[in-house]
């Protein structure tokens, strides 16, 4: 994992010190309201419904069991006791005081843990693979150059003050776990002929307008990637739309200008810039992979693993599901459910985050991931030591065998928690995992994504799940909008509105329906929801939604 | 009066000689144009309008040698990276100094530290 160096440390140090005394400079006047806030927002402080709330990056998804612990320390000592995993790889405390957050920045910044770019018009935390460095199906580990953009992007004098935010995401692995296609810029790592290049996606982005990333460059050269962001970013700086902010991400800028453009524009700086990286970057990249190099597994007998899938159905049902193909057979990379059927997607408690950390301390090689879908992931557990794992768990309340199932459901805070939200999300969620426990269906229906975002904004990625479901305010009452088809995987796909909206009370029959007609549809039972709803189209879906006295009305 | 502010902290404009105004929005297929002129000063219509940055890294990359001044609303916390951006100068109006006084942008004037894309640079 990486570790700070004196530079980093020096860095993070001034910056917190910095913002110490903006908000100083702000109670005295120095600053107005509207100077400060987009130096509170760079430094990952917002405000929200009840409270501020602070935004603190998990680069590329890694942490250890110390920044672990220290997350569960701010969260008793500063917030309520718990923290929100998200879908951008962040923790969010939704209850510091505006006067305790530099403190907490320091305690953050002991562990080597910032809030920085986590908010503001900049180039956002880097995202990456959960799975990096673990997984079998990886071409190369995503984390070092996801560190390399952390620290070009990381207060990079042009990016401060972008017409809007700006999201970068890597992936190492065909697999693509990291959504690239939904972000401002995706880059794929791919090999043409024997080297390593990026294939590069621009455009990509949910809210409202959601569209899915375009090529820009099929296979750049490793050593032009720093240059050719900087073109991205800079030329999309000045022509980006400024004169309204629905309008001014890149995908909007590559939809009026057409991606040819943009490419002879990209291309044209890009040759400009490139003699300003001689290679500098290269050896600090050498440097930072050093930091990733694979643990050293342990030689052992998996029998004990063996043995307990023969004898424990419950062991047996979460290592189904909670499982992933690693890179060592002996070793397994363990997915820890924050969806237990009713609880707060997401949500994790100060005690909950210490086990983990402990369980990573004790058996996965001090590293833990936070996935795009608002899980814990340990990506190195030798087989031997997963039914000792499974047990602590177990004890508590984090042993749900649902990943990628019906109710390991990604929700948005939506009115519980957010100022921008037009519907609860977060119940519904509950409400919808509660249903699919209740009828015992969740395992027989298999892969199934359920997103749901509690407005347009679309934090919930409701576009890409395979049921989508979008919250909104009609007239007063909140109302549900259902998609169909999408897909957040290497072919990204927004799906498809269904029709009317359904009523809060409304949406979670409306979903149960949904699934039990998906059992009745389905050729066999490998096909996955979202394959049965490719080959059949929406028709048979919207009955099972709607009534077949609906579909006569409108044909 | 405007205010001259540089490494060194607050000065008048000593400047005579012609200045070549350049607004926000500029089309960057203009910038060859301006690399004779002695002094290009690029507006700040607004802090949050990051284009000045963007135009002054490019005129630099350009080749640009002569004077760059950022002018406008640009804050003391804008120091380092209009410095880092390439801006020789930052412009500021009478009531922008008395509430952003001296000290806070000389607090800034260490902005050869910490500089992650120079260091990637090797610079
Ligand atoms: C509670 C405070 C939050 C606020 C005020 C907020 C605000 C926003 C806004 C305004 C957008 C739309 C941007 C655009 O379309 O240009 C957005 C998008 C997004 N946010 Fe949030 N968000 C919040 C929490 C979250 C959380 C908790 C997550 C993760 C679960 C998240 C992840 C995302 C993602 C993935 C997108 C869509 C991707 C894209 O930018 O195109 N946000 N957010
Ligand atoms: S989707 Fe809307 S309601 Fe949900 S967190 Fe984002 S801004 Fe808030």
């Amino acid at each position: 994992m990486y570790d700070y160096n004196d530079f980093d440390r020096d860095f993070v140090a001034r910056r917190v010190a910095q913002f110490r005394a903006q908000v100083a400079r702000r109670i005295d006047g120095s600053l107005t309201e509207e100077e400060f806030r987009p130096l509170r927002l760079m430094n990952g402080l917002y405000l929200q419904l009840h409270a501020y709330m602070l935004r603190v990056a998990i680069p590329y998804g890694t942490l250890n069991s110390a920044q672990m612990r220290q997350l569960a320390m701010i969260a008793e000592r500063w917030d309520r006791g718990y923290g929100h995993f998200t879908t951008r790889q962040n923790i969010q405390f939704n209850w510091p005081r505006l006067v305790d957050v530099p403190d907490i920045l320091d305690a953050l910044a002991e562990v080597g843990l910032h809030a920085i770019q986590t908010s503001g018009n900049t180039i956002r935390n880097v995202t990456a693979d959960p799975f990096a460095g673990a997984a079998a199906d990886e071409i190369a580990d995503p984390r070092p150059v996801a560190e390399l953009i952390r620290q070009w992007s990381t207060d990079h004098p042009e990016f401060q003050f972008l017409p809007r935010k700006f999201k970068i995401a890597v992936t190492g692995s065909p697999a693509d776990r990291a959504v690239t296609a939904a972000h401002d810029i995706g880059l794929r790592i791919i090999e043409r002929d024997g080297a390593r290049h990026y294939q590069v996606l621009i455009g990509g982005g949910l809210g409202r307008a959601p569209m899915i990333g375009k090529v820009l460059h099929e296979a750049l050269p490793e050593a032009d990637l720093l240059p050719y962001l900087e073109a991205v970013v800079g030329t999309w700086n000045l022509l980006g739309r400024r004169d309204n902010k629905y309008k001014a991400r890149i995908k909007i800028t590559v939809h009026e200008q057409g991606i040819d453009r943009i490419r002879t524009l990209v291309q044209e700086e890009f040759e400009r810039i490139r003699p300003d990286f001689p290679g500098f970057d290269r050896q600090i990249l050498a440097q930072i992979e050093h930091h990733f190099a694979p643990p050293r597994f342990a030689r052992k007998s998996v029998v004990a693993y063996e043995a307990a899938r023969a004898a424990d159905p419950v062991f047996r049902a979460w290592a189904d599901t909670n499982l992933t193909e690693h890179r060592d057979p002996d070793h397994a990379i363990v997915t820890v459910s924050l969806k237990k059927h009713g609880a707060i997607p997401g949500d994790a408690t100060a005690a909950q985050m210490r086990l983990l950390a402990d369980l990573a301390k004790a058996h996965g090689h001090d590293e833990l991931r936070i996935t795009q879908s608002q899980n814990v992931v340990l990506p190195h557990v030798h087989k031997a030591d997963l039914p000792a794992i499974h047990a602590v768990l177990r004890g508590a309340g984090l042993a749900t065998a649902n990943i990628g199932l019906a109710s390991d459901i990604i929700a948005c805070p939506g009115l519980d928690y957010c100022a921008l939200a037009t519907a609860r999300s977060i119940p519904v969620a509950q409400g919808i995992a509660r249903a699919i426990e209740a009828l015992k269906i969740e395992h027989e229906v298999g892969a199934l994504e359920i997103k749901i975002s509690g407005c347009i904004n679309a934090c919930g990625h409701h576009h890409v799940g395979h049921i989508g479901i979008l919250g909104l305010e009609r007239g007063g009452v909140e109302t549900y909008q259902v998609t169909l088809g999408g897909d957040a995987g290497p072919d990204a796909a927004l799906g498809d509105r269904t029709g009317p909206g359904f009523a809060y009370d409304q949406i979670v029959p409306a979903i149960e329906r949904l699934i039990l007609a998906y059992l009745d549809l389905r050729a066999h039972a490998e096909e996955r929801f979202v394959d049965a709803y490719r080959r059949l189209g929406a028709d048979p879906f919207k009955a099972a939604l709607y009534g077949a006295a609906e579909k006569a009305d409108a044909a | 009066m405007s205010v001259i502010v540089t490494d060194t902290g607050f000065a008048e404009d000593d400047w005579a000689g012609p200045v070549a105004d350049l607004t926000s929005d500029a089309d960057p297929a203009g910038l060859a144009a301006l690399l004779e002129a002695p002094l290009v000063r690029v507006a700040f219509p607004g802090f949050a309008d990051g284009r000045g940055f963007t135009l002054a890294a490019r005129l630099r990359r350009l080749g640009y040698r002569g004077r760059l001044r950022a002018a406008g609303h640009v804050i003391a916390d804008q120091y380092a990276m209009a410095r880092r951006a390439g801006f020789d100068e930052v412009e500021i109006d009478a009531a922008l100094s008395a509430r952003q006084p001296e000290d806070q942008w000389l607090a800034r004037a260490d902005w050869r530290a910490g500089d992650y894309r120079a260091r990637l640079r090797g610079a």
